[in-house]
């Protein structure tokens, strides 16, 4: 790769980081207020958790990790730092 | 009142331990191989477990262990779902400045945030103004940490606050001084597992203690309900909340001590290795802490703030393991002093020395004048934390926010817009640190906003206009960074 090419290569590394950082902040904010605001008598609990935050912070937290895991591992490329010889004619 | 020597015991093998590395890891600065970017930036050889571990033990400091979840404690579970704001923040940075700044640095040799700023911008101003922010906001926040820790170490062992803090200020500021960057990371790896361990053991035995989790809960619905909600019954507002995802999420992106990790990590390996490790690590010491702190006031009622979480460790785990368990909030301190400690002094001697004070000098001298200045620095911050002036606990309150405002745009922009130069970069930082002074001072809110919010959006709005209207970036730096 050239320096252009892990350039652009990096960029789209960027894109995935920040997609990947929005689908995490619209789970979060879906299942907190979005089952979080009704009324306290009308919760349902899940393994003892109110079940907005066992979706919203214990499920979002499996949901960030696997994800992740999977998107470096399939999208993100060995780039080498130093300067190559391709680069420097 | 006499102190606890059980609890004692771990704390101080813990310490040894932290001693040890640092002896450990100064041969290397003796060895080949430039000197500065040894001793302040661990010769760019961390690992994706070092690196993903140093990153978060640098970002969870005191707050994260003991006054987090002691707000945890009286606010409950909306307190956490504030808290798991954080878990993403050690991706997005790895993800988007980890590559960049690996390959910038290694073209121009950079050790400090300020080495690149001043590559990319070429202004004498910049790299002053940004390396004196960083000083201040650096010893303010340092002085706060150290208070924190003695306080805490007070709360849990019964000793004084003066033993605290000579015990673990002289650790983290010797091994510091002697191990240089290299141990600053292993320390923080280390650090790192204390803290998971530490929060596997008490949360374990909060919930044992508690009678399992469905009486706790039921506990919580009988006494306090609002500690339920996400809005912990209207005190955690959605503005305000939702403004957490730019103070502690991306806003992070600028935070001098995290971008400087960038430079300091092997290959893509390791940073992919760190991206995940990272996450993973940081999302279960938030979620296991603030849910200590959250269940631990229906387990152990009656205490309130930053001694919440110290109480709650007296009470429900023998002392041995409170030991080490109390190392884990202290390992956070340490680790966050310790990093900023190596970039105060980075700053002070490549940024302001070495660039405007006396050229060429040999490497023997430079290597005596970095151990004094880290030193140095460190002993200052250590005698203002005997008795704290109040000028620095007024700094504190800027220098998390304040850093932002300097650095992130600056950062960011510069390696992802071709147009970023010095005129926006200048009149951005000066715009974004006389706004958030102003904002926190006359407590501007809009919208029930954090001041962070308009600052950040004032600086940006400045440094796009300076670098459309100013002066225009020379073609070898556009060639440098963007390779065209």
């Amino acid at each position: 790769m050239n320096f252009k090419e892990k350039n652009n290569q990096i960029n789209k590394e960027a894109k995935i980081t920040v997609g990947l950082y929005l689908f995490f902040f619209i789970w979060w904010v879906a299942f907190a207020y979005g089952i979080g605001l009704k009324d306290i008598s009308e919760y349902k609990y899940i393994l003892g958790f109110p079940s907005w935050f066992f979706y919203s912070c214990i499920v979002g937290y499996v949901m960030i990790s696997f994800p992740l895991a999977f998107v470096v591992k399939k999208y993100f490329k060995d780039i080498d730092f130093e300067e190559n010889d391709e680069e420097v004619k | 009142m006499m102190g606890n020597s059980m609890i004692l015991i771990p704390m101080i093998l813990y310490l040894v331990l932290m001693f040890a590395i640092a002896i450990y890891t100064n041969k290397f600065t003796s060895g080949k191989g430039g000197f500065m970017e040894e001793y302040f930036i661990g010769g760019r050889s961390m690992g994706g477990f070092v690196l993903a571990m140093t990153l978060i033990a640098t970002y969870s400091s005191a707050s994260s262990f003991v006054g987090g979840p002691g707000v945890a404690y009286s606010m409950g579970y909306g307190w956490i779902l504030l808290a798991m704001i954080q878990v993403p923040t050690a991706f997005l940075t790895l993800g988007v400045l980890g590559k960049k700044f690996a390959i910038i640095s290694r073209k121009i040799n950079a050790v400090t945030v300020t080495d690149y700023l001043k590559a990319r911008y070429n202004n004498k101003f910049i790299v002053i103004s940004t390396s004196v922010a960083m000083v201040i906001f650096f010893a303010a926040a340092m002085v706060a940490q150290f208070i924190g820790g003695a306080k805490l170490f007070e709360a849990v062992t019964g000793y004084s606050y003066f033993i605290g803090l000579v015990i673990f200020g002289i650790t983290v500021i010797v091994y510091t001084t002697i191990g240089g960057f290299r141990a600053v990371a292993i320390t923080d790896a280390i650090q790192g597992i204390v803290m998971v361990l530490a929060t596997i053991f008490l949360l374990v035995a909060i919930i044992h203690a508690g009678g399992g989790m469905a009486a706790i809960t039921a506990k919580m619905i009988e006494t306090n309900p609002s500690a339920l909600t996400p809005t912990a019954g209207g005190k955690i507002p959605i503005p305000f909340i939702l403004s957490f995802w730019v103070l502690v999420g991306f806003a992070v992106l600028g935070l001098p001590q995290t971008t400087v990790r960038c430079m300091g990590f092997k290959d893509s390996k390791s940073l992919h290795r760190a991206m995940v490790i990272g996450t993973v690590v940081v999302g279960f010491l938030m979620l296991g802490m603030h849910l200590v702190g959250t269940l631990g006031a229906y387990v152990v009622p009656g205490l309130a703030g930053d001694g919440a979480i110290p109480g709650i460790t007296v009470k429900v785990l023998p002392p041995i393991l409170a030991g080490i368990f109390i190392a884990g909030p202290l390992a956070a301190i340490m680790s966050t002093v310790d990093s900023m400690l190596i970039l105060a002094s980075a700053s002070i001697i490549k940024d302001l020395y070495l660039n405007y004070g006396k050229g060429n000098i040999d490497e023997k001298t430079l290597n005596k004048i970095s151990f004094m200045t880290t030193g140095i620095i460190g002993i200052g911050v250590f005698i203002f934390a005997i008795k704290p002036p109040s000028i620095i606990v007024w700094i504190n309150l800027f220098a998390f926010g304040g850093l932002e405002a300097v650095f992130l745009w600056p950062t960011i922009l510069g390696l992802y817009w071709k147009k970023a130069n010095a005129d926006g970069a200048l009149i951005s930082i000066v715009t974004g640190l006389i706004s958030f002074f102003i904002f926190t001072i006359y407590k501007v809110n809009p919208f029930g906003m954090h001041q962070i919010v308009p600052t950040l959006a004032i600086a940006l709005v400045t440094f796009i206009a300076g670098s459309l209207w100013g002066r225009k970036n020379d073609a070898e730096t556009i060639k440098l960074f963007f390779g065209e």
